[in-house]
């Protein structure tokens, strides 16, 4: 699954699939405070905010890219996928995909693109999803040979042909899961929206998941935006990485250079010959952990040059690592911080 | 992946043709009718329990008529009573829609409308084809029983009446379950703009059981002042589309509109249909309308 279009946006040639300028979503909210004599008040007289969930927000996506949507809960993921697949409309800004508006709701771009919600089903849940199948067909208008190739075809890769004969409602949440993204894909679409395909998932359907859309990715071009939760699945499968935070962009670019950007250290492991002696790796002025003979440090990345081979020399050492900080704990302070750090900024 | 596809150019949908837009509907409801064919225990029950509230009116009845001298009540006698209702129950066989609004503001407030937003299919084809399918397998579990009330009670009926007025009273029962529909389809879309409906539905109920005649045949009404000069209660019912709900096509069997009466008012029928159609789509129109600038 190593193919050629795991390259980075200016890599591309063509026009973008995608493309995003200044979109802004507000929404009102009502307030409603506590209490009996509270609701009995708000019957007359509600008061109300705007609530920002999008701030314009701006990028293009070419043909074939990969893209996932960070963000914490909140932070306007959601809504900028409700927003390119049409089902509500935008307070300012512009967006095309794939030509259109999506919020015109023509039928010709419904039929180019799909959306996958973790949560909910486009399968009937009383009848098996070969039926909702036939009906994808019709609706979208597949011709019948094209329909049982692509069936077949997507029910294969993701092992669920027996399945499909079951009802939905019989079937776990993984293997509904795999059931929706072959009604997602029957059409062919040039775009697919996924928002939070692996919520809920065991590993193994994840795994399955991934080489399924890394599969269909290669071999079709599709353009994905997903949105998720699970660090597993950006490595897995994206190139590109969007992170939301406050309905604003953070960040847009390559997986690594989230790293390169938003950390400032490395985590060097040692496992050292004996247990070490209280303030003997404190010494080196860096934060540590130690447990038993296995001692964890940050090390700061503009020093870890000069500061390895002096603790390399100066310590019996049986074996060495040097790793980044794992992506979830930079994601995690990236959306409790909310705004880029000031370092991040010099380097944008 | 098919070559076609790899490339990324050809579209997988044909333009479909003329006729596409009709298979498509014929599929939908082949698969809701294969839906509602997995609850047809539910089904059966449910339609059994439709012929208890029928016994109360025919015991009622008998009740007022034994209480008074009279052979007639509002030109009805006792026999055309028993036979009235058991025509209004054929009547509300099409025009009730049991689940329709409910359903529709359901699928508002949790959200599942989505899919007929992102899906190039329209809600209210769909939601009509479901409901047709609903309807044949409520047909097919209820014409035994049906069949038996009306043998048992036949000595109620007049003769039946002549051929084009069969067809009348068909064309009526057809436009009764359209009107029915978009009437309770539009009701549930209101759901777009209250989060709670139910208690809207049941008020609109209890006004359709008293003005379509579900209660007691409208021309009963007949001469009941309003309090405005030279109106009378049925005068306003008449205006109303309820009364083709339940009383009209009952009417129509008992041969109490004829002629070019019975033509003008297939005619009105006909006119609520569009009229309802039409606000059911300027309700879905507006309603999508205000969903996605409120959020979805």
């Amino acid at each position: 699954m190593h193919n050629s279009n795991r390259t980075g946006p200016a890599g591309r040639g063509g026009d973008p699939v995608i493309t995003v300028d200044s979109l802004a979503k507000e929404y009102r909210v009502y307030d409603k405070p506590e209490g009996l004599l509270a609701s009995v008040t708000g019957l007359f007289h509600r008061t109300s905010r705007l609530v920002e969930a999008l701030r314009g927000a701006s990028l293009s996506v070419h043909r074939g890219e990969f893209v996932a949507l960070l963000g914490p809960n909140g932070a306007g993921k959601t809504t900028f996928l409700k927003l390119l697949s049409g089902i509500i409309t935008p307070s300012r800004g512009t967006a095309r995909v794939l030509g259109h508006v999506p919020w015109e709701r023509t039928d010709d771009f419904r039929r180019r693109f799909a959306l996958v919600m973790g949560q909910r089903n486009q399968l009937w849940w009383d009848l098996p999803a070969a039926e909702s199948f036939r009906l994808h067909k019709e609706i979208y208008r597949i011709e019948p040979a094209r329909f049982e190739r692509t069936r077949d075809e997507l029910v294969d890769l993701l092992g669920v042909r027996k399945l499909m004969l079951q009802p939905v409602r019989e079937l776990s949440l993984g293997e509904r899961m795999k059931l929706e993204l072959v009604a997602a894909l029957l059409h062919e679409p040039e775009v697919l929206f996924l928002d939070e395909p692996t919520i809920g998932l065991d590993v193994v359907a994840q795994h399955t998941i991934h080489d399924f859309l890394k599969a269909v990715q290669a071999e079709r071009q599709v353009t994905v935006m997903l949105t998720t939760h699970y660090m597993k699945d950006v490595a897995a499968l994206c190139e590109r990485v969007v992170v939301i935070t406050h309905g604003s962009i953070l960040h847009d670019g390559p997986l690594e250079e989230i790293v390169d950007r938003f950390t400032t250290h490395k985590i060097v492991t040692l496992d050292l010959e004996t247990i070490p002696a209280a303030g003997q790796m404190e010494r080196f002025g860096f934060p540590c952990e130690i447990r038993g003979p296995r001692v964890t440090l940050r090390i700061d990345r503009t020093r870890i040059a000069d500061v390895l081979p002096e603790i390399l020399r100066s310590e019996s050492v049986r074996d060495v690592s040097v790793e980044d900080v794992p992506l979830e704990e930079i994601v995690a302070t990236l959306f409790r911080a909310g705004k880029a750090p000031a370092m991040a900024e010099a380097n944008a | 992946m098919s070559s076609a596809a790899s490339n990324g150019r050809a579209p997988a949908h044909a333009s479909g043709g003329p006729f596409a837009g009709l298979r498509t509907w014929c599929t939908m409801l082949a698969i809701c009718l294969e839906e509602r064919l997995v609850y047809r225990g539910d089904f059966i029950i449910g339609t059994l329990m439709r012929f208890l509230p029928i016994v109360t009116q025919v015991f009622l009845w008998t009740a007022v008529f034994n209480a008074t001298s009279r052979t007639d009540i509002a030109g009805y006698s006792q026999n055309d009573i028993v036979a009235y209702y058991l025509l209004t129950m054929v009547t509300r066989a099409f025009s009730s829609m049991p689940g329709l609004s409910g359903g529709i503001a359901r699928s508002v407030r949790d959200g599942s409308v989505k899919k007929y937003l992102v899906q190039p299919v329209d809600y209210v084809s769909y939601l009509l084809a479901a409901r047709i399918a609903h309807k044949l397998v409520y047909y097919v579990v209820a014409i035994l029983p049906f069949a038996g009330v009306f043998y048992f009670c036949r000595s109620y009926f007049p003769p039946p009446p002549d051929a084009l007025t069969i067809a009348a009273y068909v064309l009526s029962l057809v436009l009764s379950f359209l009107l029915g529909f978009f009437m309770e389809a539009t009701l549930g879309m209101l759901g777009f703009w209250f989060l709670e409906v139910s208690s809207i539905i049941f008020a609109y109920m209890l006004v359709q059981y008293l003005l379509s005649g579900h209660m007691f045949p409208i021309d009963m009404l007949a001469g009941i002042p309003t309090g405005i000069a030279g109106v009378s209660l049925d005068d306003v019912v008449r205006w109303l589309p309820f009364e083709y709900t339940a009383y009209f096509p009952a009417a129509v069997w008992l041969g109490k509109i004829q002629g070019a009466t019975l033509a003008r008012d297939l005619a009105i029928e006909a006119g609520w249909v569009v009229v309802m159609a039409v606000a059911c789509r300027i309700a879905w129109w507006r309603g999508t309308r205000r969903y996605s600038a409120f959020g979805g």
